[in-house]
């Protein structure tokens, strides 16, 4: 089988989410006697294309065009349709980034393929692959086969691989081979203007060794003091999953998850957060995670070190006063 | 401005879910709005009131998905499609992509809003494979729409907290970033106002797209934990107390 691995930069920089999907493809080649090739794409990334052939793979495909310099769906689809076309991968992996959310699934679709997105991970059930994905809001897990000939695309969630585990190349260098691909600027119809940065955040939570999180479960801005008040006993940062930061009852700086910060804290209370993988992205390198929640099959336990099934608005308080012993004590 | 908004039934957030195969028993369970799907409804809503125009709403599956048209209805969506499909929890993302994507072709419209995913199968697919198929540009993760001159401007979320602004003719197919606006609530006129608005039935089967998956759910499972979780039980005083002491002396944290 033939891999082909579509990496990503963000802001010109490896998106570290690209060599944890090399990481899986290695892993998945290893398993299943298959090659993996890794591809660039942009306008003046040759030198990155050059590091990339320094890691275990067999090909780096190199694809560069004016047109390319700047993310569109259109540029990416028109130039990636066009590769895989050519080069004829079984199997196309990318990382699960907005970016590939935005685009991937209709390049499959323009090959009348379908792609299995999001996944966690995989298993070679003799010779079949399955991938694994969670459903529900990560309630349930689900064993995704595909169906039909290959090509076949798939993406990994960030952190669903460890990039450390990136295999070098045994002899120095794979070859980097350029891809020339035709565009034109009528294909091209959304136009991408500046990047920014909302107003500059006045608290840094990846530099917070203790985080107090909320979620739906707080209920009501009136009892977010409670919350509040045991950050400020623990010592530690307020900070909340994304509803209650897109309610408005906390500011946008304060949100964990893919769509917000991601932390790796000394300690990580969630509060009546359910534990949906959008947040548990930004959270689950903490060393310790202290979950609170009434529904005891939340799928916040599933990666909680110290779990409570309970009312967050009586172990608020209690929790609060303890703390407050302890340190008199 | 005619728009067309894709809304999907999923079980209610707080539903026990009994695994039954690769779906859930149906049965006992209630089922709402995508809640990411609310949020593209209200812009929607929002962009009819600014610009004129028409807020039909489109949903597929069993007859109980009615009742989420209904509530769409009373938020003050003109008219409705309703796609009837009692198997459509087994279609794959490419397959529902082009049951909403035929029954989009029907209309005469300038927008095509979805939700960023659902809240079930959460594929997140559906609006960028509908804009692949109907050949329309697209963004997703939308934070803000802008309409001047048959042109929109976009605010996109990137990761991180980076935004982009970006700029894309109409006609386009948008997937709405959750908390985009603050959604409202059927108003008692609103709902009396739904009883007389058009639902119009289509069977999936007669769109006549191919119903060939590209991929299968072979079954869904409660996953196997990778931590091993300490639980703490007692009086909300004992418990905190026991944690107050685990943290302090095992996990050395505070």
């Amino acid at each position: 089988m033939k891999i082909l691995v579509i990496t990503e930069l963000r802001q010109g920089k490896w998106n570290n989410t690209s060599f944890e999907t090399l990481v899986a493809a290695q892993q998945i080649a290893a398993a299943t006697s298959s090659t993996v090739s890794a591809l660039m794409i942009g306008k003046g990334v040759a030198a990155l294309a050059e590091e990339l052939a320094g890691k275990n793979v067999a090909e780096v495909l190199l694809v560069e065009h004016d047109l390319l310099e700047a993310y569109t769906p259109d540029g990416y689809c028109a130039a990636l349709s066009q590769v895989v076309s050519s080069s004829k991968p079984d199997l196309v992996l990318f990382p699960h980034t907005y970016q590939v959310r935005d685009f991937a699934p209709k390049l499959a679709a323009m090959l009348g393929k379908g792609m299995i997105g999001d996944c966690v991970g995989y298993r070679n059930e003799s010779g079949k692959l399955v991938f694994v994905r969670q459903m529900f809001q990560g309630k349930t897990a689900a064993d995704v086969t595909f169906q039909g000939a290959a090509p076949w695309f798939a993406s990994f969630q960030s952190g669903a691989f460890r990039s450390d585990l990136l295999a070098a190349h045994p002899s120095g260098k794979a070859p980097v081979n350029k891809v020339a691909v035709t565009l034109n600027a009528e294909q091209i119809r959304t136009r991408p203007l500046e990047l920014f940065k909302e107003a500059k955040s006045a608290v840094d939570l990846t530099q917070a060794p203790l985080i107090v999180a909320i979620g739906r479960g707080i209920k009501a801005p009136e009892n977010i003091p409670l919350a509040q008040a045991l950050a400020k006993a623990i010592g530690g940062e307020i900070a909340a999953s994304r509803p209650i930061c897109d309610e408005g009852w906390l500011p946008m700086e304060r949100q964990i998850g893919s769509s917000g910060q991601t932390v790796a804290p000394k300690l990580y209370l969630a509060l009546g957060i359910s534990g949906a993988i959008q947040h548990v992205v930004g959270m689950k390198g903490a060393r310790t995670i202290v979950a609170v929640n009434k529904d005891a099959n939340a799928p916040i336990f599933e990666i909680a070190d110290y779990g409570v099934v309970g009312d967050i608005f009586e172990i608020m308080p209690a929790l609060t006063e303890a703390l407050e012993k302890a340190k008199s004590s | 401005m005619n728009i067309i908004v894709c809304i999907k039934q999923v079980p209610a957030k707080d539903a026990p879910l009994a695994i039954a195969g690769n779906w859930i028993k149906e049965s006992d369970i209630g089922f709402e709005m995508n809640e990411p799907d609310s949020f593209a409804l209200e812009e929607a809503l929002r962009l009819k009131e600014k610009h004129g125009g028409e807020v039909i709403a489109l949903s597929m599956g069993p007859e109980r998905v009615k009742q989420t048209i209904k509530e769409a209805l009373a938020k003050g969506a003109d008219r409705a499609i309703h796609i009837a499909d009692d198997n459509f929890a087994q279609l794959d993302p490419l397959g529902s992509a082009r049951a909403l994507a035929a029954a989009i072709q029907k209309e005469k419209v300038d927008l095509v809003l979805t939700g960023l995913q659902s809240d079930d199968h959460g594929f997140g697919q559906t609006g960028v494979l509908i804009a692949g198929l109907l050949n329309l540009p697209h963004a997703t993760i939308i934070m803000q729409i802008e309409v001047a001159d048959g042109r929109m401007r976009l605010k996109r979320e990137l990761e991180a907290g980076w935004f982009q602004h970006i700029e894309c003719p109409l006609p386009a197919v948008l997937s709405i970033q959750s908390g985009i606006n603050k959604v409202r609530y059927a108003t008692l006129k609103g709902i009396m106002a739904a009883k007389k608005k058009e639902i119009a039935t289509i069977a999936r089967e007669s769109l006549g797209v191919s119903a060939e998956v590209t991929q299968k759910i072979e079954k869904i499972y409660v996953p196997t934990k990778t931590k091993k979780t300490e639980y703490l039980t007692g009086t909300p005083k004992e418990v905190a107390a026991k944690l107050v002491e685990k943290l302090k002396f095992e996990a050395r944290v505070i």
